[in-house]
C-alpha cells in the first residue's frame, strides 16, 4: 500500500511520519501549484467549493508518483467537507484512477467502516507501533506549528524580504528529517533561532491583525496566496487563531468521547451567533469579538468561495465591526482569485488601520 | 532668460484603460498638467508617450514621484517613484485633497469599481467589485460603440430620456441581450441608454456597496464619472447630491502626487528616485518566461530599458533568483 493524503499547510510533515511509523510507504503529493488547481478544477464539479478542487488535483498528483491509497477525514455536520471524502472516492473511481480511500472519522458515525479502514492502516506493524506513530506525530505537528508561529513574529521585522521564507522553508526540511523525539525538539530549537537570526532587532511590528476564517484556507499558503507572508512583508504581525494542535485536542481527542463543547466559544459570540453553525463559522466570530476586545488592530477574515458557515460569519461580522470599531477585511478566494486585487486590498486595509492610527507609514 | 523651472510632484496612475500623469505644484498644490491617455493595452507605450508630453508641457523639477494603479510596479520600475499605492488610498487621498470634508467616494473606472467611506478625514472602510466588472467603464464604451454613438455623447443622449426602460443589469451578457431586445421593441436610443444608466447603478449600489453607509458629501471620481446620464442615475437613487471633483478622471493620480509629497516632508534629505523626462526616448521593452525552477512554474516578466534590464517579478517561490529564459 502505497499511501497519500491531502495537503493542508505543514500538515504533511507529522502526516508523513505517522504514516512511516506504521510501517507504510507514504507518498506526500508535490505542494499545491497552479497545476494542481487546474487538474482539480478539471475534474471537481463547478460548484464544489475551492479545498475539494485543491485535493482532487493534489490526489492525481500522487497517482502519479505511484500512491494507490488515499487516506481522508470525514464527519457529518453542515461544513460540506465532511462529505468530501465520499464524493472524491466517486470521482476517482469515474476517472478509473484505482485509487482507494479510507476514511478517518469519528467512531460512533459508522463504527463497520471505521474499523475496518483502521484496521488496514494499522495492518502492518499492528497495534504496536502506534503509541510510537500517535506520540512522534503529534510532537512534530506542535512542532510545525511552533516554527510558523514564529515566522509570523519574523516576517515584519526581516532584515531583507524574503529571508523569513527561506530560513522557514529550511527549519521545516530539518524537521521532516527528524525521526526522534530529541531530534525534533532541536529542529524546532535550531529552526527558531535560525528564524529570528534574519529579523532586525531594532524593527518592530507595525500592527497586529488576527486571521479568521475557514481551516483549510486559513492554513493552506497556495489557496490564500500566501496571505500571512503579504501580510508580514507589509509590516504585520499575524495573529493566527486556527490551530491544528487545538482542532485536535477539541474534535479528535475531546470530540471522540463526546466531550467537546462549543460553551466558551458561545459566550464569545454572545449577542451575535447562538450555537454551532458549521466548519469554523461560531470560531470566526468568537475570535473576531475576543480579539478585538483586547485590542488587536484588525481581522481579516478568510473563506473560499460558497463556504456556507464562512459566508454566515461574514454577514454578522459588520455588526461586530461597527460595535467594537475594528476593522474588518472579508477576503473570498476561488479558482478565479486575481493576485492583484487580492494584494490591493491588503495593501488598502493595512494602509487604513495605520492612517487612523496615526502611524503614516508611505512607500 | 530661460525661466525658472518649477518645483513638482509627479503623480503616475497605470489603469486598465487609461494611463493618468498629473504634476502637482509643489508651492501651491495647483495641478498643472494633467494627461490622461489610453493604455490600450500597453502601459509602457502610454508611460513614454505620456513622459515625452509632459516634458514638452514645461521645465520642471521634479521632487518626488508616486505611482498607483494595476500598473503601479510597472510604472515605479520604468519611471522611479519614491511612493508606490494602490488606488484605495491614492483615491481617498485626492478625494480629500478636493474635499477635506468628504464622506464617501464612488470610484467607476475601466475595469473595476469601488466605494470608499471616509469619516474624520480617514479611510474606515471600503469595497471592490469582486466576481464581474458588469457596470464599468469597458461595458459603457462596448455599448457606445455598439449603437454607433461617441462613448462622450452618451450621458447627454441618455439625460434626454422622458421614459427610461427596465435593463437587467445583473450581467452584461444579459444587460446586452435585454437591450437588444428593448431595441427591437422600437423604444428609442435615450431610452436604452437612461435604462442601463439605472441598471448598472442599480447594481453598483446592491453590489459594490452593499451594506455600505452612503453619506454626504459624496464625490463619483473615475472615467465614468464624465457621464453625465451616470451621475443623474447615482443622484436619484441615492436622493443625495453627488459632487464631480474638476480632475475627476486623473484622481488617483491626483492623489499619487500628493502621496509623494506627503513622503518626501517625513523622510526629509532624501532625494527622488525619478529617472528623468528622458525615459520617454529611450527604448523600453519587455521580456517573460516561465520560470522553470520548481513545479510552481511562476510568469516571470523583466523590463528592459535600452537592453538593461530594470527590474523583474512575478517569482513566487523560495527561489531567489528565478531560472532564466533558456
Amino acid at each position: 500500500m502505497k499511501i497519500t493524503f491531502p495537503h493542508m499547510g505543514s500538515i504533511y510533515i507529522p502526516g508523513e511520519a505517522f504514516l512511516q511509523e506504521l510501517g507504510h510507504e507514504v507518498v506526500v503529493p508535490p505542494l499545491a501549484t497552479q497545476r494542481t488547481l487546474e487538474l482539480g478544477c478539471k475534474h471537481a464539479p463547478e460548484v464544489a467549493c475551492l479545498p475539494l478542487k485543491v485535493m482532487i488535483g493534489g490526489f492525481l498528483e500522487a497517482l502519479a508518483l505511484g500512491a494507490d491509497t488515499v487516506l481522508m477525514i470525514g464527519g457529518t455536520g453542515p461544513c460540506r467537507l465532511g462529505y468530501y471524502a465520499e464524493v472524491q472516492r466517486q470521482i476517482l473511481e469515474e476517472l478509473g484512477t484505482g485509487l482507494d480511500i479510507l476514511v478517518l472519522e469519528q467512531p460512533f458515525e459508522n463504527p463497520r467502516r471505521i474499523t475496518q479502514d483502521v484496521r488496514r492502516l494499522l495492518n502492518r506493524k499492528g497495534i504496536k507501533a502506534l503509541p510510537r506513530a500517535l506520540r512522534v506525530a503529534w510532537e512534530k505537528l506542535k512542532a510545525c506549528e511552533a516554527l510558523e508561529e514564529t515566522a509570523l513574529a519574523v516576517r515584519p521585522r526581516e532584515r531583507h524580504r524574503g529571508l523569513a521564507r527561506l530560513a522557514l522553508a529550511e527549519a521545516l526540511g530539518n524537521l521532516r528529517q527528524a525521526d526522534t523525539i530529541r531530534t525534533i525538539q532541536r529542529a524546532v530549537q535550531d529552526g527558531q533561532a535560525a528564524l529570528w537570526e534574519v529579523a532586525d532587532p531594532h524593527k518592530e511590528a507595525m500592527l497586529h491583525i488576527a486571521v479568521v476564517g475557514e481551516i483549510y484556507t486559513v492554513l493552506e499558503p497556495f489557496v490564500n496566496l500566501q496571505l500571512e507572508e503579504r501580510l508580514g512583508q507589509l509590516g504585520v504581525e499575524v495573529i493566527r487563531t486556527i490551530s491544528v494542535v487545538q482542532w485536535v485536542k477539541d474534535h479528535v481527542i475531546k470530540g471522540s468521547v463526546g466531550l467537546y463543547k462549543t460553551t466558551r466559544l458561545e459566550r464569545s459570540a454572545a449577542g451575535y451567533l447562538r450555537g454551532c453553525i458549521g466548519g469554523h463559522g461560531l470560531e470566526t466570530v468568537a475570535r473576531t469579538n475576543d480579539l478585538g476586545k483586547q485590542g488587536v488592530d484588525g481581522v481579516v477574515q478568510i473563506l473560499p468561495f460558497t463556504c456556507m458557515p464562512e459566508v454566515v460569519a461574514q454577514a454578522i461580522l459588520p455588526a461586530v465591526s461597527q460595535d467594537l470599531d475594528l476593522p474588518i477585511l472579508s477576503l473570498v478566494v476561488d479558482e478565479h482569485t486575481g493576485e492583484a486585487g487580492f494584494q490591493t486590498r491588503l495593501e488598502a486595509f493595512v494602509d487604513l488601520i495605520s492612517r487612523r492610527e496615526g502611524t503614516c507609514a508611505h512607500g | 532668460m530661460p525661466m525658472a523651472k518649477r518645483g513638482v510632484y509627479l503623480g503616475v496612475d497605470v489603469g486598465s484603460v487609461s494611463t493618468n500623469l498629473v504634476l502637482l505644484d509643489h508651492e501651491t498644490d495647483d495641478i498643472l498638467a494633467k494627461l490622461y491617455l489610453r493604455t490600450n493595452g500597453a502601459p509602457i507605450h502610454a508611460l513614454a508617450q505620456g513622459m515625452r508630453q509632459l516634458r514638452e508641457a514645461g521645465e520642471w523639477d521634479v521632487f518626488g514621484v508616486g505611482a498607483t494603479g494595476s500598473g503601479r510596479q510597472l510604472a515605479a520600475a520604468i519611471i522611479g517613484a519614491d511612493v508606490v499605492k494602490n488606488e484605495i488610498t491614492a483615491h481617498a487621498v485626492a478625494a480629500l485633497k478636493h474635499n477635506p470634508q468628504a464622506a464617501t467616494v464612488i470610484e467607476i473606472g475601466g475595469q473595476d469599481s469601488k466605494i470608499i467611506l471616509i469619516r474624520n478625514g480617514v479611510v474606515s472602510d471600503f469595497a471592490m467589485n469582486t466576481i464581474c466588472a458588469a457596470g464599468t467603464g469597458s461595458f459603457l464604451d462596448q455599448q457606445a460603440a455598439r449603437l454607433g454613438i461617441s462613448v462622450q455623447d452618451f450621458g447627454d443622449i441618455a439625460l434626454q430620456s422622458r421614459n427610461p426602460v427596465r435593463i437587467a443589469g445583473r450581467c452584461t451578457v444579459f444587460a446586452e441581450s435585454d437591450m437588444i431586445h428593448k431595441q427591437q421593441l422600437g423604444h428609442s436610443v435615450a431610452d436604452i441608454l437612461a435604462g442601463l444608466c439605472q441598471a448598472m447603478v442599480r447594481n453598483y449600489l446592491s453590489g459594490v456597496a452593499k451594506g455600505k453607509r452612503i453619506e454626504p458629501p459624496v464625490l463619483f471620481q473615475g472615467g465614468v464619472a464624465a457621464n453625465s446620464g451616470i451621475r443623474y442615475a447615482l443622484e436619484a437613487a441615492l436622493g443625495l447630491e453627488v459632487e464631480v471633483p474638476p480632475y475627476f478622471d486623473a484622481m488617483g493620480a491626483v492623489g499619487a502626487a500628493v502621496l509623494a509629497k506627503e513622503s518626501r516632508f517625513s523622510s526629509a534629505g532624501s532625494g527622488t528616485r525619478f529617472a528623468g523626462f528622458a525615459v520617454g526616448e529611450s527604448l523600453l521593452s519587455s521580456t517573460s518566461w516561465e520560470c522553470s525552477g520548481c513545479p510552481n512554474h511562476c510568469e516571470i516578466v523583466q523590463i528592459n530599458r535600452d537592453g538593461r534590464p530594470l527590474a523583474c517579478w512575478g517569482s513566487r517561490c523560495a527561489n531567489p533568483m528565478p531560472r532564466t529564459a533558456e
